[in-house]
């Protein structure tokens, strides 16, 4: 969690600094969600995710240098600078990204489950979410398709409260994960700011997909102390005192250590030889990012086709580029 | 050789890769229990069992989209769309996942899915019911785009499709799925990205695909008996990859081109096909690029009045004497 949260901040003195282009969804506050989730990750899960994916691709075990790179549009990034803050791939890792539509990243998460259950495979997919993606059509068509074929796959929606600058209040009706009732889906909720009480709710379900092939839709309740991307305003819909609040009594790191502290597991010194680890860690990456190449034109029309990257074992003929 | 019609062309290449790669699965509205609301899949429920042929509910963007995830775990799904019309609902699965994912993931993800179904009017269903989205889809990089006329394309292109681990979209034509052609019964491929020359001619050149490749040739007959000229008819049965190598050879040979298709014409293929012509063989023609599309509003319920709105052969000898000059 500490080394998300330094990953992060560093990244948006990069951003701030005009480093990193376009938009960049920070995680910071909902720490405990993915590190709670991913913690519990077999080597046969699998996690897909939407575009606040910085945490998930850490939690997954990806390294930070090639995550800062991707920021900074670097060819050594994870995506070799095509993809972005919003588009973190690692399949070696199980993780399927970073998808940048609302919602749109949830049948493949479907399509993952689906694929380990027809190859025979073992494990479960976690598919994440954010609240505002519990509206789109195509959510409500995976969780059906979920639920008629068996499919093992946890829907988890990261409910932060906003989605963009719209509270769930405004946004959505009824409770968000007991829309799986409709579909004779289980279901669960819980806080998001505690790591055991997301490990506690979210080992029940996987278990459940994994041993029976059954999938549910978990929400689990969080809080994001930046705005929707770090470019918006963040003072036209919520109060900065409910973002202290929640920074002052829920906060997941701080919460965390007070337990591991009251457990003696933590002391003043170790918390400090974390955290200065994971600032030299979040700079490192930040340097390598720095000193990397960026891409050139010729890459833009690499990694399109696999024929055109494959071009020995290319069958079609013609052109596949118009320029 | 047997004589096969075109849905059977379809089925019996459905049927042959389902038998050689177990990662192959058909999914679809009605694929199964049903026969297929066109009765291409008809029997292969009863020969491959429900894991293989799976039938779907009325759900495009989830079951394209979870096509789309299973296939990057190593699936190859063949994904029936009733009537390519409904990729609407899909589009974002289509054109954000299945397109961009390998791009996105700088080349670690592959998405080996086949989409397939008719894309065509001339069924007197109305605008919902009749697009032709080739030229849409061909415009996402990543995207490749499929047109067979006859039956025995249709079989050879669409195993080169499911064997292709980029994701293909293949758009049949209901007014063919009848059409009795030869078709071998052993496993021939045809490559994508390869036109065929139907016809050979000296006098002016069509470049077509699909049904409006049919409609071409009979043309060119009628034009070889009454004005006796000769018409070169080239299929180019993949729009991307696109064979334009042997559509300049054609040029080279005819110095006149008339591009049919059945679209509307703005941003269409064959405007595509006009600016590489020009672009590439200026010196060659004798004359314009003509263009002879679908024409230019919805597509028309009213049967008689769609017929004219089609490419037809009145209207396309029309267009191919006035090419001739």
């Amino acid at each position: 969690m500490v080394r998300i949260r330094r990953f992060e901040e560093r990244s948006l003195r990069a951003y701030q600094a005009k480093k990193i282009g376009g938009f960049l969804h920070l995680y910071i506050g909902q720490e405990a969600v993915a590190v709670g989730c991913c913690s519990l990750m077999g080597k046969d899960d699998h996690v897909i995710t939407a575009y606040r994916d910085h945490g998930h691709a850490i939690a997954v075990g990806m390294e930070l240098n090639p995550l800062m790179a991707e920021l900074y549009g670097k060819a050594t990034g994870c995506s070799k600078g095509k993809g972005g803050s919003m588009h973190f791939f690692d399949p070696s890792r199980n993780y399927w990204g970073g998808h940048g539509i609302v919602g749109g990243q949830v049948p493949l998460g479907a399509g993952l489950a689906y694929g380990l259950k027809y190859k025979g495979l073992k494990g479960a997919c976690m598919t994440f979410m954010g609240d505002g993606a519990v509206n789109q059509g195509a959510v409500h068509e995976s969780y059906n398709l979920a639920a008629l074929w068996d499919l093992p796959v946890i829907f988890v929606i990261e409910n932060n409260g906003y989605s963009m600058g719209t509270s769930q209040a405004r946004s959505s009706a009824g409770d968000l994960a007991r829309r799986a009732e409709g579909y004779h889906m289980a279901w669960g909720q819980c806080e998001g700011h505690d790591v055991y009480e997301v490990r506690a709710c979210m080992a029940h379900f996987l278990e459940e997909a994994r041993k029976n092939s059954k999938p549910a839709v978990v929400e689990i309740r969080t809080y994001r102390y930046r705005g929707h991307s770090v470019a918006d305003p963040d003072n036209t819909y919520r109060a900065k005192a409910e973002i202290e609040e929640y920074r002052r009594t829920k906060d997941p790191i701080q919460v965390f250590q007070s337990i591991l502290l009251a457990e003696k597991v933590l002391n003043a010194a170790l918390i400090e030889k974390i955290d200065a680890e994971a600032r030299a860690e979040a700079d490192v990456s930040a340097d390598f990012a720095e000193a990397s190449p960026f891409p050139t034109a010729a890459d833009l029309q690499k990694d399109v086709y696999w024929e055109a990257d494959n071009p020995s074992e290319r069958k079609s003929g013609g052109r596949l580029f118009f320029n | 050789m047997p004589v096969l019609q075109y849905r059977e062309a379809i089925r019996q290449a459905l049927s042959e890769e389902l038998t050689r790669d177990p990662n192959v699965v058909v999914l679809g509205e009605e694929v199964g229990q049903f026969h297929g609301a066109y009765k291409v899949t008809e029997g292969l429920l009863a020969k491959f069992g429900p894991k293989r042929i799976v039938d779907t509910p009325i759900s495009e963007a989830g079951f394209i989209g979870m096509g789309v995830g299973a296939s990057m775990l190593g699936v190859r799904p063949v994904i029936e769309l009733m009537f390519w019309s409904f990729y609407s609902v899909a589009f974002d699965q289509i054109l954000n996942n299945a397109a961009n994912v390998r791009y996105m993931s700088g080349g670690q993800i592959n998405c080996p899915i086949v989409i397939r179904g008719p894309a065509n009017g001339g069924t007197n269903v109305g605008a919902t019911h009749s697009h032709t989205p080739e030229n849409v889809l061909a415009n996402h990089p990543g995207i490749k785009v499929v047109v067979p006329a006859t039956p025995y394309d249709a079989k050879g292109l669409l195993k080169s499709a499911i064997r292709d681990n980029d994701p293909v979209m293949f758009l049949e034509n209901t007014m063919l799925y009848g059409d009795r052609g030869e078709v071998p019964e052993d496993d021939y491929l045809i490559p994508l990205g390869k036109a065929d020359v139907k016809r050979a001619g000296t006098d002016l050149t069509i470049v077509s695909y699909g049904r409006a490749v049919i409609q071409s040739l009979a043309v060119a007959n009628l034009i070889e008996q009454e004005h006796g000229k000769s018409v070169e008819v080239v299929d180019l049965r993949s729009i991307r990859p696109l064979d334009i190598d042997t559509v300049l050879a054609s040029v080279r040979k005819t110095h006149r081109v008339l591009v049919v298709e059945e679209q509307k014409p703005f941003c269409g293929v064959g405007a595509q096909l006009a600016y590489m012509i020009q672009s590439e063989a200026f010196d060659e023609l004798d004359g314009p690029v003509a263009r002879l599309c679908t024409i230019d509003s919805p597509s028309i319920y009213s049967p008689p009045v769609e017929v004219e709105q089609l490419p037809n052969t009145e209207r396309i000898l029309k267009a191919a004497l006035e090419a001739l000059g």
